[in-house]
């Protein structure tokens, strides 16, 4: 068994681990953060099926004859968390949508500026109103 | 390279097309690896509802992403670190399809030795998703359920005044009319099947509640908003999720009252096996009925919400 074939999945893994993350962290659309958020998730079931494939195996379905089988835990684990992760993601994207609704726009910088422009006309009026009281 | 792609383009609507292409990329590679229940689930949910929904809410939001302002280097520099560090972790891995692997020493041999006595489902990775790790898979069952609550709370389903059953947004499009109109009653009886026949071959539930819901949504795709909610009302959709949901604790409960531990099968029936059996058609049924009403619930709440203008 050489090194490099059975280590080459590991790097792909590491590879689209690492751009999904750097979608998350650097761009500023939220849609295409959710996009890099499924591209992490991918990354990391095909770590774990790798890990469970055994060379000359066959899939987990007994058939007579067959010794070797991938392991099915790994399977089950990535199954079940597939579906979990398009429910999720689904929550992600009804948020953005909200986000959108309230503010026109699903880019982080101009959602952190309308916030900063509404809490400032906020403080205004609070100083305003006081000075009002006063006289 | 198709992550590249999607990370570069600042066309949405493109990116969310290659994330589809992606997904089913993804699953050809879990078929080359032997995880065949897996590839099933990853090309019916990856390349089927997430695209769906994903260019459903870019209809709901916008489609050009604005042009970045800030400066990608301390990303750059934040991964590149990060990704230094896990090569070299990886460096120390197990080799891919190695015997001697960690993986293959724990539990995983007496699942692929006796699974198949005990259990009685040819299907190992049945055996483990409902019987051996059944408790893992109901809180899953119930992750579900609370983000289709979730997501009927931020979005709710709305009744559009411009909806029209028979009227599609794409138009009258006749080669997809009479394509699709042959495939849908293939689908839906492949659903039902992969969802019976999951203890023999590759499938169960939560595939078989995917392909289930992208019938319904494929019907709404082209036969116009509005018509498979008039087969399929979205007030019954909440109501069968929570039935999938509790047929899954109720056969729980019920070994539980038959003085067995929780989820333990072999309440169900006289046979320890045939109680196994009993109880993974049960189990299987209700993620099955639960997914597929979550999927549909989380697809209407998508479309039915007209644009802000």
């Amino acid at each position: 068994m050489n090194y490099l074939p059975g280590i080459f999945n590991y790097l792909v893994v590491v590879f689209l681990m690492m751009a999904g993350f750097y979608v998350v962290i650097a761009q500023g659309n939220l849609i295409k953060k959710l996009v890099g958020l499924g591209l992490f998730q991918a990354s990391v079931f095909i770590l774990y099926i790798t890990m469970g494939n055994i060379s000359g195996g066959r899939a987990p379905i007994v058939v007579e004859g067959v010794t070797a089988y991938s392991s099915p835990l790994p399977h089950v684990l990535i199954l079940t968390a597939i579906v979990v992760g398009v429910a999720t993601t689904a929550v992600g994207l009804a948020l953005a949508v909200r986000i959108h609704e309230a503010y026109d726009s699903v880019e982080e910088d101009q959602i952190h500026a309308e916030d900063i422009a509404a809490d400032e006309a906020l403080m205004d009026a609070k100083t305003t109103g006081r000075e009002d009281d006063r006289r | 390279m198709i992550a590249l792609a999607a990370i570069l383009l600042s066309d949405l609507f493109a990116v969310v097309m290659l994330f589809g292409v992606y997904s089913l990329l993804t699953a050809a590679l879990f078929m080359d690896l032997d995880a065949v229940d897996v590839a099933f689930t990853e090309a019916a949910v990856g390349a089927g509802v997430t695209t769906v929904l994903m260019l459903s809410s870019l209809h709901l939001t916008r489609r050009w992403e604005a042009l970045p302002r800030r400066k990608p280097l301390l990303g750059l520099l934040v991964i590149g670190i990060t990704g230094a560090a896990l090569v070299y972790a990886v460096l120390d891995a197990p080799l891919l399809g190695d015997p001697t692997a960690p993986v293959h020493q724990h539990v995983t041999p007496r699942y692929l030795e006796q699974g198949a006595e005990e259990v009685g489902v040819p299907n190992l990775v049945t055996a483990v998703l409902a019987s051996y790790r059944g408790y893992d898979t109901f809180g899953e069952t119930v992750v579900i359920f609370t983000a289709g609550l979730a997501v009927l709370l931020l979005l709710g389903i709305h009744e559009d005044a411009r909806m029209r059953p028979g009227v599609s947004a794409i138009g009258d499009q006749v080669v997809l009319r009479s394509v699709v109109k042959p495939l849908l009653p293939l689908i839906l009886i492949f659903g039902l099947y992969v969802q019976f026949h999951g203890d023999f071959g590759a499938g169960g539930g939560f595939q078989a509640g995917v392909i289930f819901a992208t019938a319904f949504v494929l019907y709404e795709l082209v036969f116009g908003e509005g018509s498979a909610r008039a087969v399929v009302p979205p007030g019954w959709l909440h109501r069968l999720a929570a039935l999938g949901v509790l047929i899954y604790g109720g056969v729980g409960v019920y070994s539980l009252l038959a003085g067995k531990a929780f989820l333990d099968y072999s309440a169900l029936a006289t046979d320890p096996v045939h109680g196994q059996h009993l109880g993974i058609l049960l189990v299987e049924l209700g993620v099955g009925i639960a997914v597929f009403s979550v999927v549909l619930l989380i697809f209407y709440a998508f479309s039915g919400r007209s644009r802000r203008q």
